[in-house]
């Protein structure tokens, strides 16, 4: 189980990202996190594995506190908090199956990982996620090859074979077409029903988390102001999540949102710095 | 699609190489090794040598401790005074008969025959190196800055006018098209379509020229082209430590300098 | 619109305003002066006898120095293989140093060790204001690794091959090694330089995602940041080299191997047609370099 307690982000610049955000994610349950740009959801999702650090508070992954980690013990937890990034992230001029295999750099030594020696096991988990998400035959192609939807599929297995307990998603679907980020959503949550995972997902698309999760969490202003089942999401909440607008209209006026969490990103990038 | 999770799972994975050809692979491999041996072995050092060298290498780094500018001021005085002028003369000249040339060297504007003649005086330029330029040119006009300048200038039009024509090569062709059809001439077409276009990294290139050009009239004076190189010379025949390092740090902190003010107009410019 | 009034008193356009009109017209007299200046003290120094007298003096060179004496060429293969391995081998050794310190000099790899107080007084403050300036961080918070790599940098850039052969020459005698080692230091700086420009332009998510993994610093090294350079890197190798190529051509005139000692020879013994052989095979060398490099890059990029 994966517990936020008072977690809290001041960036130098003396931005408050997160300001006391509690929250707690039972084993096996997918969340979509919404709110609009600049609410500090992509810092959320950084402050849990830490690349991004908390000013305060605690995150609490299965009785260990991820905060108070030293550098080695930090390294174990993030093994256990697979991550999927907005664009993608993958390695471009690694192979296919050596991005899969990054996932598990936490488990193997230097040499081993230099030499690109990994595990028997490591390599057989690698090839079945890899047909799990139908990209089997491109195993040993470049990932910059690609297309975007397959780029994640590979963003997928990566953090899938970290074994985690818990998948941080960082809008796995803002670089995509409508239609590939439904399978890449379905995807997702298949994947964790199968392994019982907890994921928090940041999402931009309202209609999209309404479709595939079983609890949404609305962040404003670095505060949660909604906790609830998808079906409790009413035009007066999302005003108060995003803004006045003609919420009954929804798809349209959600994507029209344009998407820009590069903000918090460059933000983020700053703050570590 | 025709692999299966069958085909693969359970057999050893490797990193497709990066040349797949095993043969070829092997052989650059084999041929690098052999390159190495032979190379390393025809190096011939005098282990023996360096080893008294040594007291020689420490004095001059003892002697950035302490560099003399005082004793040999008059001849390092002059000396960078000359490297200075040659820089100066060289980068105006250089630059003065770069413009028609690269004009010239431009496919985009120059007919064939004066692209091909425009061409081969920048792959001359460029083909030569500075000292050998400067040795010729020394055999010929005498020992002198005036060798020097004349090394430099000719060097600077084979960088130039090649970065410039690719610039030019690389303008905006309807803006130039939209000056040709006022009905201009020629000169008014450069001027007007061609000159605004390629300005800013005149600018900027004239200005990098000119910071290397002072680096490299730094050497010239080794072979009798006057500047500063033919005082650091004499210091170094004289093992003269503390003067070398005297003048190489006014070398470096010119070089700097330079770079630091050219850094900031290509910045402003461009 | 910047406007003037003529002398009948009607305002006409100008494409500048008074000011900006002054300000170019003072920085062409400064450029006028300075040349005038210059080629003054230049004109100076020269002996015009001999200007004037260049064009017999070239012709009479020329006709020395034609036909070059082919037969010379068997003597010159070991000097070509000696400028060939300080090339090759110097960049090779260059590209091993400059790895490490391009590293330390990129604003996103370099650590950063903040400096104890005690030791930051020892600093003196002009110097402190330097490398606040130019790398825009105090060395009280960033400490002094990325601006010692900077300084290697520069120093390296900053001095000649030429120079740094003749340094070497004084301290490691005259011979191919001596021209090895001024290669080597000379290159360092350029490629370090390019290579740590490279490293900062790297994609920031992509080694954010490897972190994410749980990888070490170092395997965060090899899966995150070094693919993404690896082709900067060979590209800067092969540049490096054929510019290596063209520079060992004339180490041997300061006594430090290669083919520019032959040429040095011959230069002093006056013997013009092996001095044109040699300026014939040194110029084959170049565009071959040239010609390799272009070939190679092209394959990799």
């Amino acid at each position: 189980m994966l517990k936020l307690e008072k977690l809290t982000k001041v960036y130098k610049t003396g931005d408050k990202a997160l300001s006391e955000v509690d929250m707690e994610v039972p084993k096996g349950q997918v969340i979509a996190l919404i709110g609009p740009s600049g609410a500090g959801k992509s810092t959320l999702i950084r402050c849990i594995n830490r690349l991004v650090s908390p000013t305060g508070g605690s995150v609490i992954l299965d009785g260990v506190d991820v905060t108070s980690l030293g550098s080695s013990g930090l390294r174990r937890e993030r093994r256990r908090m697979g991550m999927i990034f907005q664009e993608y992230a993958l390695v471009e001029r690694l192979s296919v199956m050596e991005n899969v295999l990054s996932g598990r750099l936490g488990y193997v030594g230097f040499f081993r990982s230099f030499f690109r020696k990994f595990p028997q096991s490591d390599v057989d988990e690698a090839f079945r996620l890899l047909d799990r998400v139908g990209l089997l035959h491109m195993a040993d192609k470049r990932a910059d090859e690609l297309s975007g939807g397959q780029r994640q599929r590979v963003g997928i297995a990566r953090a899938l074979i970290q074994d985690p307990a818990v998948l941080l998603v960082d809008e796995p679907t803002a670089s995509l077409d409508p239609k590939t980020s439904r399978e890449i959503m379905r995807l997702i949550v298949e994947m964790c029903e199968e392994r019982k995972l907890a994921a928090i997902i940041n999402i931009h698309d309202v209609s999209l988390a309404q479709m595939f999760v079983q609890r949404v969490v609305g962040l404003k202003m670095g505060r949660i102001i909604f906790d609830g089942a998808p079906n409790q999401l009413t035009p007066d909440v999302l005003t108060e999540i995003y803004g006045e607008e003609d919420w009954e209209a929804t798809i349209e006026a959600v994507d029209d949102d344009d998407y820009d969490a590069d903000d918090v990103d460059g933000e983020g990038k700053k703050g570590e710095a | 699609m025709s692999v299966t999770l069958q085909d693969r799972v359970g057999k050893p994975w490797r990193k497709p190489h990066f040349i797949s050809n095993p043969f070829l692979r092997w052989g650059l491999i084999i041929a690098t090794v052999i390159y190495l041996i032979l190379a390393i072995g025809s190096l011939e050092v005098s282990w023996e040598r360096v080893y008294l060298g040594l007291e020689r290498g420490w004095r001059f780094i003892v002697g950035f401790s302490q560099p003399d500018f005082i004793s040999r001021w008059p001849d390092i005085y002059e000396g960078m005074i000359e490297s200075v002028i040659m820089t100066i003369t060289s980068t105006i000249v250089g630059i003065a008969i770069s413009i028609p040339i690269a004009l010239g060297a431009a496919s985009n504007i120059a007919p064939l025959p004066v692209y091909l003649i425009c061409r081969g005086i920048i792959s001359i330029s460029r083909a030569l190196n500075e000292i050998i330029v400067a040795i010729l040119l020394v055999a010929i006009f005498g020992f002198g800055p005036l060798a020097g300048f004349l090394t430099l200038s000719f060097a600077t039009i084979g960088f130039l006018a090649k970065l410039l024509a690719e610039d030019i090569e690389d303008m905006n062709k309807s803006q130039a098209e939209a000056i040709r059809s006022t009905g201009a001439s020629w000169l008014q077409w450069v001027n007007f379509g061609v000159q605004p276009q390629v300005m800013p990294r005149l600018i900027g290139l004239s200005i990098y020229r000119l910071d290397i050009n002072f680096r490299e009239s730094a050497v010239l004076g080794l072979v009798g082209a006057g500047g500063i190189g033919a005082t650091l010379n004499t210091a170094f025949d004289r093992y003269e430590f503390d003067t070398v390092a005297a003048i190489l740090i006014m070398i470096i902190v010119t070089v700097m300098a330079l770079e630091f003010i050219s850094g900031n107009i290509r910045a402003r410019v461009q | 619109m910047p406007t003037r009034i003529n002398s009948k008193n009607v305002k006409v356009w100008q494409v500048r305003d008074r000011n900006g009109q002054l300000l170019r017209w003072a920085m062409w007299m400064t450029a006028a002066i300075l040349f005038y200046l210059s080629w003054m003290k230049i004109s100076a120094e020269t002996t015009w006898y001999f200007f004037f007298d260049a064009p017999r003096i070239a012709a009479d060179i020329g006709t020395r120095a034609f036909p070059p004496r082919w037969e010379y060429i068997t003597s010159l293969g070991k000097p070509i293989w000696d400028t060939f391995n300080i090339a090759t081998l110097g960049t090779v050794i260059a590209l091993v140093i400059a790895v490490p310190v391009a590293f330390l000099a990129a604003q996103n790899t370099t650590p950063k060790i903040p400096l104890h107080p005690w030791a930051v007084g020892f600093i003196p403050p002009f110097v402190r204001k330097f490398i606040m300036t130019t790398t825009g961080e105090d060395v009280y918070s960033a400490g002094l690794i990325r601006p010692f790599a900077l300084l290697v940098i520069v120093s390296s850039r900053s001095i000649n091959s030429l120079i740094w052969a003749l340094l070497l020459v004084s301290i490691v005698g005259p011979g191919v090694f001596a021209g090895l080692l001024a290669i080597s230091i000379r290159s360092i700086g350029f490629c370090a330089k390019l290579l740590y420009e490279a490293i900062e332009e790297i994609d920031a998510t992509q080694v954010e995602a490897i972190r994410a993994t749980g990888a070490s610093g170092w395997q965060v090294m090899v899966y995150g940041i070094v693919p993404q350079i690896l082709p900067a890197f060979a590209g800067i190798a092969v540049f490096r080299w054929d510019i290596n190529i063209r520079e060992s051509t004339v180490l041997g005139l300061v006594g430090a191997g290669g083919i520019g000692l032959q040429l040095q020879g011959s230069l002093n013994i006056l013997a013009w047609p092996q001095v044109s052989l040699i300026l014939v095979v040194i110029l084959v060398a170049v565009i071959l370099g040239e010609w390799i490099s272009a070939k190679v890059r092209a394959a990799i990029i």
